[in-house]
């Protein structure tokens, strides 16, 4: 099939950008795509033109490197799936595809379509982890049971891959299903309990630092997270803050 | 606790607080309306109570004054916040796929429930104000007889009023068709509970604001 | 350089280790505020041992090429991480974890590595609870395990399909504790361009900032890589795109030898090539095979059908099917090990029986577990048993619930409801066993440069086994470097803060900004994908799941000359000071083409077949295996070692005689 593709090209950081068009054409509905940009990019290599630049890595949709808002979505149509794992047969044949890169101040592009998305690192940073030291001097493993449903939902809230999707979706930019969903997978188990208070507080201390937005709960971001990240964990984490501050 | 009151989330908890109380507010002014319609005169009673009582006028009255206007500067100071996190555009941007229209708008269905406000104290706040605290009437009536039914008689014969009322009650159900559960889902007491929240949240934002309807047009048509 | 001395230490096996740690030199934790290490890569390996390092009071400076240490192409690893538990009670010992990893690595590997890679497994699975990784759970709370290919235990711990992903976020967070605290540099977005040696030490790396194209020193008194296998060699493969070898290739032209290029692992379950513009190949979990049964058309004419589209393979009745793992290894039918299911499935489609449009696929068949699942839920239920809908139903119910989101997975990519209709899969390149040659310690041949996880050739052998890279990319970082490294830089304590503006690393930096200069300027017309494809092709077709001594000749010389043709023709769009994948991919691109050369010469060197590695001229050629894949104990029982001497076909091969006292050497046999 045939496309024109408009695609936002932005030299660095410092550069105003603008769209720009582009044709394709024998596009196979079978390329992901990734792969259709890649036929695009060595194209334009080999007429003597820059190629677009844009992040992607495992190509399987776990990694959570690639990004892309297509059509207006945040990793295109298709619903549970990364950019990667977005397949040409989504097209139609003529159709003009918009790709721009995730939009947040928090996320200040690098080039084309390539973002910083360090915002949401320094935020782990702030409180992303359990603070137990890599002794291998820890108890069994089989010390503590814990509930089947709450390993479950936990796990659940940790197939967060980081890709930005949610606030690339909402229309507050606001990163509160990211940083929910860590909040809430320690929330859930009794190893991460000990310090709930401290983490809820320093982490969501270090989103609002950033420069995301206010969560007003219009649930875009549960709709476009390729992992089906639940909202209950945003719920979950605004509990434990309420829980945080009245202590 | 000094630092939290900045946080975003803080904030979302006081607009749900505010959120709350107006919405108790609400549904105790739509039993109070209703009134109107089954029985003239205990609309009137009560009317007189609420409007004399010292604990709903000096206690009640200013948390509601407050919860109105904080609820709404704070609406306004967060869309700024939230237009700040995003400077450049999307070109392209596919909203309708991924929310509801209310999620996205609450602040224009908010801007007009505000226009309806400053309507509404116009219509009757100011005017009781004035009549109560200025004047010093207390009594409530008017020509011998409570007044309170006759004035919202009044105020609902011109049609164009009727159909700001009705529109504005139209926009009023939309921002609680996102705001009621919204409100719940901010202060975490949706956790497990999410369908029924979602059903609740919908039956009073549907009700409330189609009783209020209900009432307007009721009065317009048998009004005189 | 100095012999190989793999310095294992004296005494019983199973006590080498405890014996090693209670002999090396500490630093002590004043001394280690003094002293620098660099990590590179941020997998599980690297990963872990950045974090365990830091935690160790040891200043650390790690490097990722990807926008955050979160994104190392561990994370895509989807079955499990083994441990001997034992949790099961079925008879599972550190012991047996070591034997079926000395066995399945078809007698390659070293004993002494393995048994300690078997001893500390246990450990971190303690380590990763104790840091929130949600590992699944049974209804009475405590850990769940499943079993993998070759082995006759439950010793697999798991998180559904994303074992890796989770694993690496507990390591990812332990980094993220000291990034906090400051004892952990983390530099994002940078590429390790070339190890610095000063007087014949590791002290440091060039490091190109990736989006500021600045050139970097950085200075350590130690550099750990843990930078990865370079499966990318094939162009195609299950690894990520940005894999690479070319920090481990750095390393190798700096002096650390490359052990066993040639072992490299073919993963039998892969979604197959769909066309010319494909970029990668997924893997679709190897727990499929406990269920799926695997098979072509067994006439010919079936085969051009179904190619052609004119039949369905629903449509073939059950005597025109070639069930061929079945009929050739009836004990373990479909749960053969990885190399011998991949090279059945290239030997059925090379004789003319592949079923998709490019005759390089076989079906795997969820019909008959459908069936089996669905009458024994009828059963249960008290339902009517010959009820083929509802059977079906109830069977495809609990296909789902066991894989549904490969199921899933695989229609996405390739469109095809697998519920309804067999899914296609073909073999594809998943995992390298060789890697840089490390003694016990760690460190390669270059003193204070050491290599970890999948980077390194050392406990795997000839072949890994299912849910061990896992293993000892975490055992690796948390649980043994962290100790090992002491022992080296225990005589670093006064040395001070290495200095950057040395001539060593003047030259290094040098060297790199030359090579970068090169591409920008080179006025060819071909893209950098243009020669890996080709390299690519090269590899799988002569150096692929089949070798033969007159192939590997052929490989060598197109490789060569590929290479000569990317140094003239290659074309690299805009400049070095700015973010370039295209110049990122042309420095990988060009170590690719020299390690492809070593790889195929190492392959050559090798007439044995063993594991991964496949020589056609060493097979069983009568009894019960003919035509298995055959062994040769007396002449090839070493790992061996290359020295880079210049050209790929300049190395020097170093032999590193491998003893098995612990074990006895056998025939895998699966018939």
């Amino acid at each position: 099939m045939n496309l024109t593709l408009k695609i936002w090209r932005q030299k660095n950081a410092n550069d105003k950008g603008k769209m720009v068009d582009y044709k394709i054409s024998d596009v196979s509905p079978d390329m992901s795509f990734l792969e259709m940009l890649d036929v695009l990019n060595t194209e334009l290599i080999e007429k003597g033109d820059e190629p677009v630049a844009f992040d992607h890595d495992c190509r399987e949709g776990i990694c959570g490197m690639c990004s892309l808002y297509i059509n207006g979505e945040a990793h295109g149509p298709d619903r549970g799936v990364t950019t990667c794992q977005l397949h040409m047969r989504k097209f139609k044949d003529g159709d003009t595809i918009y790709i721009e890169p995730f939009r947040s101040t928090a996320f200040p592009v690098v080039k084309d379509l390539v973002v910083d998305r360090s915002s949401f690192d320094r935020i782990q940073h702030a409180g992303g982890f359990i603070s137990v030291n890599t002794s291998g001097n820890t108890q069994d493993a089989n010390a503590i049971p814990i509930n089947k449903h709450d390993a479950d939902t936990s796990f659940d809230a940790a197939t967060c891959i980081g890709c930005g999707a949610c606030v690339a979706s909402c229309k507050n930019s606001s990163a509160m299903l990211f940083v929910s969903a860590k909040v809430s997978q320690f929330a859930l188990l009794p190893q991460g309990k000990v310090e709930a208070t401290d983490r809820v507080m320093n982490m969501v201390k270090q989103m609002d630092e950033e420069g995301f937005g206010n969560c007003t709960n219009t649930g875009a971001c549960e709709v476009e997270c390729p992992k089906g990240i639940s909202l209950e964990n945003i719920a979950r984490m605004n509990r434990e803050y309420l829980k945080a501050g009245i202590k | 606790m000094s630092g939290i009151i900045k946080s975003s989330i803080a904030r979302k908890v006081a607009m749900a607080l505010s959120a709350f109380f107006l919405m108790i507010f609400l549904l105790q002014h739509f039993a109070i309306n209703i009134l109107s319609v089954f029985s003239p005169d205990t609309f009137n009673e009560v009317s007189h109570f609420m409007g004399t009582n010292p604990l709903v006028q000096f206690a009640l009255q200013p948390v509601l004054v407050f919860a109105i206007v904080f609820h709404f500067v704070m609406g306004f100071i967060l869309e700024i916040k939230n237009k700040k996190s995003r400077t450049v555009k999307y070109v392209k941007n596919n909203g309708a796929a991924n929310s509801s229209w209310m999620s996205r708008n609450m602040i224009w269905s908010g801007a007009t429930i505000l226009a309806f406000f400053v309507l509404h104290f116009i219509d009757f706040f100011f005017p009781e104000l004035n009549t109560k605290y200025i004047l010093g009437d207390l009594s409530g009536m008017h020509n011998g007889e409570f007044k309170y039914y006759n004035e919202l008689l009044h105020k609902f014969e011109s049609p164009i009023r009727v159909g700001a009322y009705v529109i504005s009650f139209v926009l009023l159900a939309m921002h609680l068709l996102h705001g009621f559960n919204s409100a719940f889902q901010s202060v975490g007491a949706t956790v497990g509970r999410k369908e029924v929240m979602k059903k609740i949240g919908r039956a009073y934002a549907i009700l409330i604001p189609l009783g209020f309807i209900f009432i307007a047009l009721f009065h317009h048509f048998n009004g005189h | 350089m100095a012999k190989l001395d793999s310095k294992v230490p004296v005494g019983p096996l199973k006590d080498k280790w405890t014996t090693h740690k209670n002999n090396i030199n500490l630093v002590n934790p004043a001394n280690k505020r003094n002293i620098d290490v660099i990590v590179v890569g941020t997998g599980l390996a690297g990963g872990s041992a950045a974090a365990t390092l830091a935690e160790l009071g040891y200043n650390v400076k790690a490097f990722c090429f990807q926008d955050s240490p979160r994104r190392a192409h561990s994370i895509a690893a989807q079955g499990g991480i083994n441990a001997a538990k034992n949790y099961q009670g079925d008879g599972d010992s550190t012991y047996r974890l070591f034997y079926d990893t000395v066995k399945g690595g078809d007698y390659r590997s070293r004993e002494a590595n393995v048994y300690r890679l078997a001893e500390v497994s246990a450990n971190i699975i303690d380590q990763c609870v104790a840091q929130g990784v949600p590992f699944a759970r049974d209804y009475g709370g405590l850990l769940d395990n499943r079993s993998f290919g070759g082995v006759l235990v439950s010793r697999t711990f798991y998180a559904k399909g994303q074992t890796g992903q989770q694993l690496l976020l507990g390591a990812y967070s332990a980094m993220n504790r000291q990034i906090g605290r400051g004892k952990i540099a983390m530099y994002n977005r940078h590429e390790m361009l070339d190890v610095v040696i000063v007087d014949g030490k590791a002290r440091g790396i060039i490091a190109r900032n990736l989006v500021t194209g600045e050139i970097e020193r950085h200075s350590a008194h130690a550099v750990v890589l843990g930078t990865g296998g370079y499966g990318n060699v094939f162009f195609l493969s299950t690894n990520a795109m940005g894999s690479n070898v070319t920090a481990a290739w750095k390393a190798h032209k700096r002096g650390a030898y490359f052990a066993n290029p040639c072992y490299t692992q073919i993963h039998p379950t892969c979604i197959p090539v769909s066309g010319d513009h494909q970029s990668k190949l997924t893997l679709m979990s190897e727990s499929l095979r406990n269920d799926g049964r695997i098979w072509v058309p067994k006439k010919q004419e079936d085969a051009e059908a179904i190619r052609q589209g004119k039949l369905k393979p629903t449509q073939l009745a059950e005597e025109d099917r070639d069930y061929y793992l079945e009929r050739r290894y009836p004990a373990f039918g479909n749960l053969v090990p990885r190399d011998v299911a991949s090279r059945a499935a290239k030997e059925r489609c090379d004789a003319g029986f592949g079923v998709n449009a490019t005759g390089e696929a076989v079906y795997l068949d969820f019909a008959s577990a459908i069936q089996r699942y669905g009458k024994e839920q009828a059963h249960i239920k008290g339902l009517n048993e010959n009820d083929e809908t509802l059977v079906k139903k109830l069977g495809q119910e609990v296909v789902r619930s066991k894989y549904g989101n490969l199921f899933q997975m695989y229609e996405k990519i390739v469109d095809q409801n697998p519920y309804e209709t067999p899914m296609m899969i073909y073999p594809a390149v998943h995992y390298t066993m060789g890697g840089i040659w490390v003694d016990y310690n760690l460190m390669t041949t270059v003193p204070g440069l050491y290599a970890i996880g999948e980077a390194n050739f050392s406990d795997h052998g000839a072949n890994r086994l299912g849910a061990s890279a896992l293993m000892q990319g975490l055992a690796d970082g948390y649980f043994v470097l962290p100790y090992t490294i002491g022992d080296y830089l225990s005589d670093d304590i006064r040395t001070g803060a290495i200095p950057t503006d040395s001539k060593e690393f003047d030259e290094a930096e040098k060297a790199v900004k030359e090579r970068l200069d090169f591409f920008v300027n080179n006025k060819g017309t071909k893209s950098v994908d243009y020669f890996h494809k080709r390299l690519g092709k090269v590899m799988w077709n002569n150096v692929g799941m089949s070798r033969n001594e007159k192939g590997l000749k052929e490989a060598i010389e197109e490789i060569k000359q590929i290479r000569e043709e990317f140094w003239k023709d290659v074309r690299v769009p805009g400049g070095t000071d700015e973010f370039n994948e295209e110049l990122a991919k042309a420095g990988r691109v060009a170590d690719f083409l020299e390690l492809g050369e070593l790889f195929a010469k190492d392959a050559l060197h090798r007439e044995e077949s063993c594991g991964g590695h496949f020589r056609e001229e060493s097979v069983e050629l009568d009894g019960e295996q003919k035509g298995e894949a055959k062994r040769d104990d007396e002449n090839y029982t070493y790992a061996a070692a290359w020295e880079y001497k210049g050209e790929p076909s300049d190395a020097v091969l170093h032999k590193e005689e491998l003893e098995f006292k612990d074990i006895e050497l056998k025939q895998r046999s699966y018939k």
